[in-house]
């Protein structure tokens, strides 16, 4: 079944998954702190307007609740603790050098591809809608996995493990429409005490090494002579 | 029921109340009571369980399975609250934290304890990664207690690692919904692990299989399975010694006990396919490799706390590849490894808390002497590394020798891995500890304060298990291999 075929509230979910992917993409390569976690706001945005979508399709009323939930939590509470955490640690006009731009964009190319090729099985039995969303959440869980490899800034980092939380978001709402209430209570309380930590691990990180650079915390390895 | 209840309550109470005492004096008792009140509600589900088969309620359900790992956490909780309670009073005299870090120790404990218990009873797939996501949150303030550059960076390192590897799982886990969605009646009970093993057989295998790939990376990660272990030796090095005890003795046989829930489901979802044993054969060669890897690791280590937690991985990596392996003589080896590892283990961690105050380091070269300058750490460090390295008559020799006895009958060739990776990490424990043990005490070498009673507890425990495993316990442990396993040993 081609995507054209599809009913249009299912192609208006796919369309904005593709916007979610997209912005993955630009977190990924967005040297700007500030400029990230506003690409990351908005993607949070995105997921709570497919919570919300998904909710009308199919009348689900628990979903409602989540799209605010989603909304709260992802495009408003966290952005705005990580904008106040970059002003309190000064890092407004901070701007990271990726040290090879093109092959980690192409790496994140490389991982779409991969996240089709991980659902071809799925083909066959299941909808074209469930097989291009899933593979589309997966691959913005593999880039968020991507950016926390290629970034060596704290901050960026939270940036990419938040935003892999927000591929499983959209896995979860998508392709399941939504999570037993109870669970995706516990995952958003679980997402806000991590992102609590976070702030106090930045201060912890620069009291120890003056800076957040974490390739710079390279104590503890196996080969060193005599360990600290 | 209401033992259920009481074992998730007492906990919570502990790390609210905790959170606001700051004297380590006060803490250290109040920890204590909460978790000696902990392990008494935790024999009262198992007197219940043992009457009963099973206690469900609202999203929890206990099996003979996790009752026995209930037990065992809420009792190695309770060994460790003494261990720590003078462990602490050195640390604060020495003034390495400040009163909020004594709060947020003690508070965490009870908090880590929770989420352990709550994995550990409940039904729901979801609530149990809300429960071992909370465990990582609750253990990274601890690892980065002492705020030295180590830590920090042990910490950074745990959070994001475990993070990641459990993100991982959550994508499994919402796969496995999605599966029970396109099968089950209520779809609302998706996530339900006994309404899931129900209808086992009717899951889409081709979803099935992606998902267990997801959730054995995300929940291998807490396992500590290579290549997945990087933060376990860092986070148990640099975190309190009472932390490492738990970290090692609970916190890895609980994320072994989601890996073999969810291959539960699998195999039965796999059953009629052209691959029934996937599951099995994966976990065979991430266990597999674990052991021979941290075998090996275990000779190069210069800090005493990161070797001990090698050998955790050496043993995850054991009872991982038991478990796939299957058969009841495998299960029920491996459910005795669990109870035998986490009681030597959390030993060990404790007796090494006491060597690094005595040395005051935890570097090997420079540990030394401990027979002659405090006999019963000496004595206990010895004994634990004897009872770890699989010798008899400790518990754990009974335990590898069922164990290699099962790969002998279904796998002979991987038996011989299995022996060349037992002498090699034998090889490299006592390389270590001979000299720390025997060599000459340096100048001035002091002895501490030290409670060794939940050591001697411990050993005397795995002791006991060695030589004569009591016909309660074998009873329990067999119930839980039929659950597993599908048939039982004895």
């Amino acid at each position: 079944m081609s995507l054209t075929q599809l009913p249009l509230l299912e192609q208006f979910v796919l369309l904005q998954a593709a916007l979610v992917l997209f912005l993955s993409f630009g977190l990924l390569s967005q040297t700007r702190l500030l400029a990230a976690i506003h690409a990351f706001a908005w993607q949070g945005a995105l997921i709570a307007a497919v919570t919300l979508t998904v909710a009308i399709a199919g009348h689900a009323h628990h979903l409602y609740f989540s799209a605010l939930l989603t909304l709260a939590l992802k495009a408003m509470l966290i952005p705005w603790m990580l904008h106040r955490l970059v002003r309190r640690l000064a890092l407004e006009r901070h701007t990271e050098t990726l040290s090879h731009p093109a092959l980690v964009s192409m790496a994140a190319v490389a991982l779409v591809i991969f996240s089709y090729w991980v659902v071809v099985p799925i083909v066959a039995e299941e909808l074209t809608f469930t097989r291009n969303i899933v593979a589309v959440s997966l691959a913005v869980v593999l880039i968020g996995l991507l950016m926390l490899v290629a970034r060596q800034q704290a901050v960026a980092q939270v940036l990419g493990f938040m935003s892999m939380e927000n591929g499983l978001f959209l896995a979860a709402v998508s392709a399941t429409a939504g999570m037993p209430l109870v669970v995706e209570l516990g995952v958003a309380f679980d997402v806000l005490v991590a992102m609590v930590l976070f702030g106090v691990f930045f201060f912890q990180i620069r009291d120890s090494i003056d800076s957040l650079d974490v390739d710079r915390l390279n104590r503890l390895t196996e080969t060193e002579e005599e360990t600290p | 029921m209401s033992a259920l209840i009481l074992i998730l309550l007492l906990p919570l109470a502990g790390a609210l109340a905790l959170a606001f005492v700051s004297s380590v004096r006060w803490a250290g008792w109040i920890n204590l009571g909460v978790a000696a009140l902990t392990l008494a509600a935790a024999l009262w589900l198992g007197w219940t369980v043992a009457a009963h088969e099973v206690v469900a309620g609202l999203h929890f359900r206990v099996d003979a399975f996790n009752v026995y790992l209930v037990v065992l956490t809420a009792f190695v909780g309770l060994t460790t609250a003494i261990f720590s309670r003078p462990y602490m009073r050195h640390v604060c005299a020495n003034a390495r934290i400040s009163p909020p870090g004594v709060r947020i120790y003690h508070s965490m404990y009870q908090t880590f304890m929770l989420t352990m218990l709550v994995a550990l009873t409940t039904d729901n797939l979801g609530v149990l990664w809300v429960a071992v996501e909370g465990a990582t949150l609750a253990t990274v303030l601890l690892v980065s207690l002492y705020r030295t550059p180590e830590a920090v960076e042990a910490a950074w390192k745990y959070f994001i690692l475990c993070g990641v590897g459990i993100a991982l799982a959550l994508f499994g886990t919402v796969l496995t919904y999605f599966a029970a969605q396109q099968v089950l009646a209520d779809p609302t009970e998706g996530l339900t692990w006994s309404v899931l093993y129900a209808d086992a057989a009717a899951l889409d295998p081709t979803v099935m299989r992606i998902a267990f790939v997801f959730l054995l990376v995300g929940y291998g990660t807490k396992v500590g399975l290579v290549p997945m272990h990087q933060w376990l030796p860092d986070a148990h090095s640099e975190g309190p010694t009472p932390m490492s005890a738990v970290l090692s003795g609970l916190l890895l046989n609980v994320a072994l006990y989601a890996v073999v829930r969810l291959k539960m489901l699998v195999d039965g979802s796999l059953a009629a396919t052209d691959t029934p044993h996937l599951a099995g054969a994966l976990l065979m060669g991430f266990g597999l490799i674990s052991f021979l890897v941290a075998g090996l690791f275990l000779h190069r280590q210069r800090d005493i706390k990161r070797m001990f937690s090698y050998s955790s991985i050496e043993h995850m990596g054991l009872m991982t590849f038991a478990f796939g392996l299957g058969g009841p003589l495998a299960t029920f080896g491996a459910l005795l490894h669990m109870l035998v590892h986490s009681l030597t283990k959390s030993a060990i961690f404790i007796t090494v808390g006491h060597a690094a105050h005595i040395a005051g380091t935890q570097s090997i070269d420079r540990i030394r002497g401990l027979i002659r300058t405090q006999p019963a750490v000496g004595w206990s460090l010895l004994l634990g590394v004897v009872a770890i390295a699989g010798f008899p008559p400790f518990g754990v020799f009974a335990s590898e020798f069922l164990l290699l006895t099962a790969t002998i009958q279904t796998q002979p060739w991987l038996s011989v891995a299995l022996l060349g990776g037992l002498a090699v990490a034998c090889a490299g424990l006592f390389r270590h500890v001979h000299p720390m043990v025997y060599g000459t005490p340096p100048e001035g070498q002091q002895p501490v304060e030290a409670n060794m009673l939940p050591v001697m507890i411990h050993l005397g425990l795995v002791l006991w298990l060695g030589l004569a495993i009591p016909a309660l316990l074998a009873g329990w442990l067999d119930r839980a291999t039929g659950l597993i396993a599908g048939s039982h040993l004895l």
